[in-house]
């Protein structure tokens, strides 16, 4: 292969890395996806060969899980055609770039402004009054044009659009100002003041109180709104251009069904039709177009299976101070005589307290000269004389040992997702490398980056598979459950294992063959894993199933 | 600066015809952004035959940024805190809700409606309050009290004027919220 394609290939898969992971990545084309599709189809014709590796070691019947396996430069094309079996945890949604969001609000803008025969700018405050509910505002507006009016701050007379003027013998009511040819303005409650003190006004209102779509008029009392028009016409471009993104951001806000995609520096807005009091019952995974993935419930990265509620309980506990002193209560005893906490920190059971010199059996906490001949080797816990301390003792042991159990598995699984970027970056290192070594091309040796996806997206799954798993009550349910956390830990571990293996070993075909189909393996598993849980979820099984969210 | 032409202008007028009840000199002749209103007890009110000083600061951004406005005498009220700060809760006085158009006489005028007509829903005093709205009785005698107290003699600004001045930068205390977490 040329080098020139090989590096436009390269771009390709670059592009469409975002798309490796999210669960539904056809409903992703959204308006912002028009562009990226059409650069994909442009450059497609060098992909035939990927796909062929691609579809080698597929067979028909995994089509339904293939979307992770490869990030697939062709997504958009060839998985319109093949109609994918839609899983339970999957929720559609859409990602907007910056120009989307302009967009829609434009176009809402200008069928108010057409259907009402209002003026643009007026159009854009009535439907900001309204929260962008067009609908209501027709109805409303036909209703009672003059409140509706004054309660979103418009006036009712239809003069010409505000400008600039000079006035003989005006005097500025903020300033006092009243030398010649001072240059003012008013909007149209008439209200006029100098052009200094709008301007000083306005970017007052944007700049220190990031208002924009509720700056009313400075005349006391009135409650008229500036309109975009206006404020256009008196300050710098960029205060208009922070003006306008505070306009854009309102309309993000206002609208329930849509949230800021919280990655660092993204602009883009994520609409999914989700509903907060549907939380308990899904867990609404969605993925932005620079390849964050996080939860439209909560914001927080992707936590799928377990419920937004269940994480925020989690993460409350592990950040608690209190298993600190659940950690104290487990591991130490308190001297009979008096009272100070003791750690036993190796050495046999005849313990002395080093404060008061008080001789004890750490196993029946028991007086040691009651021992007799059994030193070392207690076994009297028939003996009344220890028994409520250790049960006191168990149960604290027990509750601690269960939290612990999942809390490292979590942990564990959490740090080698911290690492992330690390592997990210040491596999691109690797397939570099391995395409010099081998005489394998850039394309052919994507199979590493899919693997490592696999292996990311795995993993963070299985983390909270332990945050979730700690809240469930025992049944037949936990019982799959814990099955398929299984499956999916071994299929991930042995890919782990697969993929850290030196390039000299990597170079062996048979070693690509396996790490192809592992990832898939491991993917599968996955969707396997979330969908069950989705399903239980969705049914309210799982509602009943999650023991400390009823507690 | 623009703002000082205004507050000449304002100085001005107000102490031409000053509203209803008050006097108004400046805290010293070389500063005018510090205003010392003498204010009497509206009559009718719990506060009739009582002397209050007001503190009217104005901000070097004003009158883009509110006047910061606090009684020097200790004034038993809903809307004031009972301590030496005197800080005032009125909604015009709020950074969001003021009009660079409003005048300080506005402001006075509201300050002297609100001695006439206090608003328990937006307290500062919580508990003084609920008192006005359950114990008017109670209320009233307390106010007097207050007003005997504190109100009688001539007005100075000496002691209040550096805490009315510190109040200036915690004037946040003055706002709804604000009151509310400081009255429970």
């Amino acid at each position: 292969m040329s080098s020139t394609a090989a590096t436009s290939n390269k771009r390709i898969i670059a592009s469409a890395g975002p798309e490796a992971a999210p669960p539904t990545p056809v409903t992703t084309a959204s308006n912002g996806m028009d562009s990226e599709d059409d650069f994909m189809s442009a450059v497609s014709s060098g992909d035939d060969i990927q796909d062929d590796s691609d579809n080698d070691d597929m067979s028909g019947a995994d089509d339904d899980f293939d979307f992770d396996d490869e990030p697939d430069p062709d997504l958009g094309i060839h998985k319109d055609i093949m109609q994918r079996k839609k899983v339970a945890y999957d929720i559609s949604f859409k990602v907007y770039e910056p120009a989307d969001i302009q967009k829609q609000q434009d176009v809402l803008i200008d069928e108010v402004n057409m259907i009402l025969d209002i003026s643009k700018e007026e159009a854009a405050i009535l439907l900001r009054y309204f929260r962008w509910n067009k609908e209501r505002l027709i109805e409303d507006y036909m209703d009672k044009p003059r409140q509706v009016l004054e309660a979103a701050g418009l006036a009712q007379v239809s003069a010409s659009p505000p400008k600039l003027e000079v006035i003989p013998g005006f005097m500025c009511d903020i300033c006092c100002e009243d030398e010649e040819g001072l240059q003012t303005f008013a909007i149209k409650c008439g209200h006029r003041y100098c052009a200094d003190c709008y301007r000083h006004y306005l970017s007052q209102k944007i700049k220190e109180e990031g208002e924009a779509a509720r700056i009313q008029c400075p005349a006391d009392g009135c409650n008229l709104i500036i309109d975009a028009r206006s404020l256009d016409l008196l300050v710098t471009p960029e205060l208009r251009t922070r003006y306008h993104e505070l306009l854009n951001r309102t309309y993000v806000e206002d609208k329930d069904q849509l949230k800021w995609c919280p990655a660092p520096d993204c602009q883009n807005a994520i609409e999914c039709q989700v509903k907060k009091k549907d939380l308990d019952k899904v867990v609404p995974t969605v993925s932005c177009l620079c390849s964050h993935r996080f939860c439209f419930g909560c914001i927080l990265n992707d936590h799928q299976p377990a419920p937004c509620e269940l994480v925020k309980r989690w993460l409350k506990k592990c950040a608690d101070d209190s298993e600190t002193a659940n950690w104290i209560s487990a591991n130490t005893k308190e001297c009979p005589k008096c009272n100070s906490t003791i750690e036993k920190n190796g050495g046999c059971n005849h313990m002395t307290c080093r404060k008061c010199k008080h001789e004890f059996c750490w196993m029946c906490m028991g007086l040691w000269s009651e021992h007799g001949t059994s030193w070392y080797n207690c076994n009297r816990f028939e003996e009344k004389s220890g028994t409520e301390a250790r049960d006191a003792q168990a149960k604290s042991r027990v509750s601690l040992e269960r939290y612990l159990h999942y809390y490292n598995r979590y942990a564990n699984h959490e740090q080698s997702a911290r690492l992330d970027k690390d592997i990210y970056h040491k596999t691109e290192k690797k397939m570099v490398q391995l395409q010099r070594d081998s005489k394998m091309s850039w394309i052919e040796v994507q199979y590493l980056n899919s693997a490592s996806q696999a292996l990311q997206t795995c993993r963070q799954t299985l983390m909270w598979t332990y945050a979730f798993a700690f809240y469930l009550a025992r049944n037949n349910q936990t019982e799959m459950f814990e099955d398929n956390q299984k499956d999916l830990e071994m299929a991930v571990e042995s890919l782990s294992e697969m993929f850290e293996k030196p390039v000299a070993e990597l170079q062996d075909p048979k070693l690509k063959v396996e790490i192809m189909d592992k990832t898939s393996y491991c993917n599968k598993r996955r969707v396997i894993l979330l969908d069950d849980t989705a399903q239980n979820l969705a049914e309210g099984k799982g509602d009943r199933n999650l023991l400390a969210l009823a507690l | 600066m623009a703002s000082q032409k205004r507050i000449s202008k304002e100085l001005a007028d107000c102490s031409a015809s000053p509203p209803a009840g008050m006097s108004i000199t400046l805290a010293s002749d070389s500063d005018v952004h510090k205003w010392h209103i003498t204010l009497d007890g509206p009559v009718g009110s719990a506060y009739a035959g009582g002397r209050f000083g007001l503190i009217v600061s104005l901000p070097t951004d004003y009158p883009f940024k509110p006047p910061v406005v606090t009684f020097a005498t200790r004034i038993y009220h809903p809307n004031v805190t009972n301590d030496a700060t005197g800080a005032i809760c009125l909604g015009l006085l709020k950074p969001e809700q003021w009009k660079p158009s409003t005048r300080v006489q506005s402001v006075l005028e509201a300050v002297r409606a609100l001695l006439v007509e206090p608003n328990p829903d937006d307290p500062l005093e919580s508990r003084i309050a609920d008192e006005y709205r359950a114990n008017r009785a109670e209320f009233n005698r307390n106010a007097r009290a207050y007003v005997n107290k504190y109100a009688t003699g001539p007005v100075t600004f000496s002691s209040a004027a550096a805490a009315g001045s510190a109040a200036g930068s915690g004037s946040g205390s003055g706002d709804a919220t604000g009151g509310k977490a400081q009255g429970s």
